[in-house]
C-alpha cells in the first residue's frame, strides 16, 4: 500500500534526479563538443551522408574535438534554434542568415559558401507561359523566404512590383497538394517541390534562380564567438566539406554510391537526386568557393538582399535603414553598420582547403 | 483540521489565485533580462518594451501597404472563421448527437463509425481535404468542424443516454410520440449539455483554426504568428498568444454566462 512516507520519498527521489540530469551538461570552460544542425536540401546532403560514413568523426578526432551533425525537420525551425543559442553551426541561406540571427544581434560567420540556387528555386505557373502573365494573380509562396526575394527579382527585371500581385502564405509542406487545386494558379517555391510540381501537365516553370545566378546562396555558418575561440571546428568542417564533395562529384562508381545514399536521406532517389544537383551549382573546387567569396558580385547580392529585407520589414523593429547591420566581407570591406558587424564572411578555410594545410 | 477541509477566505482566494500568473510573469521578466543583458538584440524572450513596441505597431498604426489595423484585421478574420466552424460542428452534433442517441437503429449504424471517425488526425489528411474544399475559406472552416464536431457528436449520443430512463417510460405512458419525447424532453435537457461540450471543444477549435491558418491564409492570428516565426519575431508572437488565450477565456466566460442564466435548473440537475 502506498502510504505517505513512500509517496513523499519517491517525490524526493524524482526530483533529485531530475535536478542531476538538468545540472549535469554544465558547460565546460574549454569547449571540445559542437553540434553542425542541417535541414533537407540537395545542397546540404553532403553533411548527413559524411556523418554515417564517419568523415566527420575522422575529421573532428583529427583536431581533437567532437562533433554532433543533427537534423532539424523544419528549416526554420532550425534557424530559430541556432539564433537562441542551440547550435554552433548551421546550413542556411545568406538571406535568412542576414534576417534572423545577424538582425537578432547573433555574431555569425560564413566560413563555407556550398552552391548557390541554379533553377532550384522557381516561379511556376498554371496554364500560363509567360512570367509577365503573373500579374493581378494570386501567388502561393512561402512569405519573407528566398521564395519571395526570387519573385521580388523577377518583379523588377519585368518591371512590375509586388503590388501587382497578390500574395497568399502557403506552407512549404502543403504546396504540392495546393497546386492541385483548382484556386491555385502560381506558385513560388524551391526543389525537390518544384521538381513535383513541374511533373504536372500545365505547369510552366516562367522564372527561375538560374536567372539570377549566385545571389541564392547556401552557407555554413558558426557563431562567430565560437569561432574565434575555436578555430579548430571550422577547420574540421572545411575538411569535412571538401572531402566528402571530392567523393561524391568524382566520376567513379563509389561517387554513385554516395549519390544514391544522398538521395535516399533526402527522401528521392538516384536519378531525382541527380536533377536537383543539376539545378544546383555546387562550388566543388574550395579555391573557387573561395575566389567567389572574395568577388564584388557576393558586396552586389548582399546588398540587394537587405534591400529587399529592409522593404519588407526585416531588418528589425524601427529599423531607419538597411544600414543598421553591418556585413564583412574578406578583405574588410563592410557594407552597413561597422559598428554593429553581426554577419561576416570568410573565405579563409575555404582558402586552407584549397592550399591542402587543413 | 484535515488538510481538505481547510478552505480559504475570500481575499486569500482572490491572492491564491493571482500568484501562478504573477510566479510566470517574474520568471519570464526575469529571464528575459538576462538574456538582453548578454545580447541586446535577443529576440527569444522579449522584454516589455519590445513587446509595446510591436504591438503598437500591429494594433495602433496602419499597415503601410494596406492602410488596415493589421490585428484587427487578424482577430475578425479568424473570430469569423473560428465561429461559422463552430456554429456549423453544433448544428451537426445536435442534431446527429440526439437523433443517433435515442434511435436505436441509428445507434447500431453510426456509432463505431463515429468512434472510428473521430480517431482519424485531420491534420494527416489534409492534401485529400484540399481537393475537397479548396485552400480557401472553407477549407478552414471544414478543418474546424472536422476537428471538433465528431468529439461533440459522440458526447452528446452519450448525454442521450445517460438520461434516466424512466422519463422517456413515463412520457410514452402519457402517450407521447418518439417525436414529441425529441422535443420535449429529450431537447431541452441537451442544450445545456451540448454548450458544456462546446466549451470543452474550444481548445481544439483554436488549435484547428491555427493550423489551417498556418497553411494557406492572407490573414489571420495563425497566418500572423506562423508568418513572423519565419524572422524570430518573439516580440509579436508572445502578444499574440496572450491575445488569444483571452479571447478563448472570454469565450469560455461567456458560454458559462449563457448557461446559468438560460438553464437556471441545470446547475441543480448536475450536483445530483
Amino acid at each position: 500500500m502506498l502510504t505517505r512516507k513512500d509517496f513523499l520519498k519517491s517525490g524526493a527521489a524524482l526530483t533529485a534526479a531530475a535536478t542531476m540530469a538538468g545540472g549535469a551538461p554544465a558547460r565546460a570552460a574549454t569547449k571540445k563538443k559542437f553540434t553542425l544542425a542541417w535541414t533537407i536540401y540537395v545542397g546540404w546532403m553532403p553533411w548527413p551522408w559524411a556523418a554515417e560514413k564517419g568523415l566527420v568523426k575522422k575529421w573532428a578526432d583529427k583536431y581533437g574535438i567532437e562533433i554532433d551533425v543533427v537534423e532539424v525537420n523544419d528549416y526554420s525551425t532550425s534557424i530559430n534554434q541556432y539564433t537562441a543559442g542551440a547550435f554552433d553551426a548551421l546550413t542556411i541561406t545568406n538571406m535568412d542568415t542576414l534576417a534572423v540571427p545577424a538582425v537578432g544581434g547573433v555574431d555569425s560567420t560564413s566560413i563555407i559558401t556550398g552552391d548557390y540556387s541554379n533553377g532550384n528555386d522557381a516561379v511556376i505557373l498554371k496554364n500560363k507561359t509567360k512570367f509577365e502573365d503573373i500579374k493581378g494573380q494570386n501567388v502561393n509562396i512561402v512569405q519573407y523566404s528566398v521564395s519571395q526575394y526570387l519573385l521580388d527579382r523577377g518583379l523588377q527585371m519585368h518591371g512590375m512590383t509586388e503590388r501587382d500581385i497578390k500574395i497568399v502564405n502557403t506552407s512549404d509542406a502543403d504546396m504540392a497538394a495546393a497546386f492541385l487545386t483548382p484556386d491555385v494558379t502560381a506558385v513560388v517555391t524551391w526543389n525537390p517541390i518544384v521538381e513535383q510540381i513541374d511533373a504536372d501537365a500545365g505547369a510552366h516553370n516562367v522564372f527561375n534562380s538560374s536567372a539570377i545566378p549566385g545571389e541564392i546562396l547556401d552557407l555554413v555558418i558558426v557563431n562567430t564567438k565560437t569561432l574565434e575561440a575555436n578555430p579548430d571546428f571550422a577547420k574540421a568542417l572545411c575538411g569535412i566539406w571538401y572531402e566528402t564533395l571530392g567523393i561524391m562529384l568524382a566520376d567513379t562508381p563509389e561517387a554513385k554510391a554516395a549519390q544514391t545514399e544522398m538521395g535516399k536521406l533526402s527522401g528521392t532517389d538516384y536519378a531525382g537526386f541527380v536533377s536537383q544537383l543539376k539545378t544546383t551549382h555546387l562550388f566543388s573546387d574550395p579555391a573557387g568557393a573561395a575566389e567567389f567569396t572574395k568577388g564584388s558580385q557576393l558586396i552586389a547580392t548582399m546588398d540587394h538582399v537587405r534591400q529587399f529585407l529592409f522593404a519588407w520589414g526585416m531588418m528589425g523593429q524601427g529599423a531607419t535603414s538597411p544600414d543598421v547591420v553591418g556585413i564583412e566581407f574578406p578583405g574588410g570591406h563592410i557594407l552597413g553598420d561597422a559598428k554593429n558587424v553581426t554577419f561576416r564572411f570568410n573565405a579563409d578555410y575555404m582558402a586552407m582547403a584549397a592550399a591542402k594545410t587543413l | 483540521m484535515r488538510l481538505i477541509n481547510r478552505h480559504p477566505g475570500k481575499r486569500g482566494a482572490r491572492l491564491l489565485a493571482v500568484v501562478p500568473f504573477v510566479a510566470l510573469a517574474v520568471l519570464y521578466l526575469t529571464a528575459s533580462a538576462v538574456r538582453y543583458a548578454a545580447n541586446p538584440d535577443d529576440k527569444l524572450l522579449p522584454g516589455i518594451a519590445q513587446m509595446a513596441a510591436a504591438m503598437n505597431l500591429m494594433a495602433f498604426t496602419q499597415d503601410m501597404a494596406t492602410g488596415d489595423y493589421l490585428m484587427l484585421t487578424d482577430t475578425l478574420s479568424s473570430l469569423q472563421r473560428l465561429i461559422e466552424g463552430l456554429a456549423i460542428s453544433v448544428g451537426i452534433s445536435f442534431v446527429i448527437g440526439i437523433a443517433v442517441g435515442m434511435v436505436p437503429y441509428l445507434r447500431k449504424l453510426f456509432v463505431p463509425f463515429i468512434a472510428a471517425f473521430s480517431m482519424v488526425p485531420p491534420l494527416a489528411i489534409l492534401p485529400i481535404l484540399f481537393i475537397i474544399a479548396g485552400i480557401g475559406e472553407t477549407a478552414k472552416v471544414t478543418l474546424i468542424v472536422i476537428g471538433t464536431a465528431p468529439f461533440m457528436i459522440r458526447d452528446l449520443i452519450m448525454r442521450v443516454e445517460e438520461m434516466p430512463k424512466a422519463q422517456l417510460i413515463k412520457a410514452q405512458t402519457l402517450g407521447a410520440s418518439s417525436w414529441q419525447m425529441a422535443l420535449r424532453v429529450v431537447v431541452p435537457q441537451m442544450l445545456p449539455r451540448l454548450i458544456d461540450s462546446l466549451r470543452l471543444s474550444l481548445g481544439p477549435a483554436w488549435i484547428y483554426l491555427i493550423s489551417a491558418e498556418a497553411i494557406a491564409a492572407q490573414d489571420g492570428l495563425g497566418y500572423r504568428i506562423f508568418l513572423v516565426r519565419r524572422y524570430f519575431a518573439m516580440n509579436i508572437i508572445i502578444p499574440y498568444v496572450i491575445w488569444i488565450t483571452l479571447l478563448a477565456f472570454l469565450f469560455d466566460v461567456a458560454l458559462r454566462l449563457v448557461q446559468r442564466y438560460a438553464f437556471p435548473w441545470f446547475a441543480g440537475a448536475k450536483t445530483q
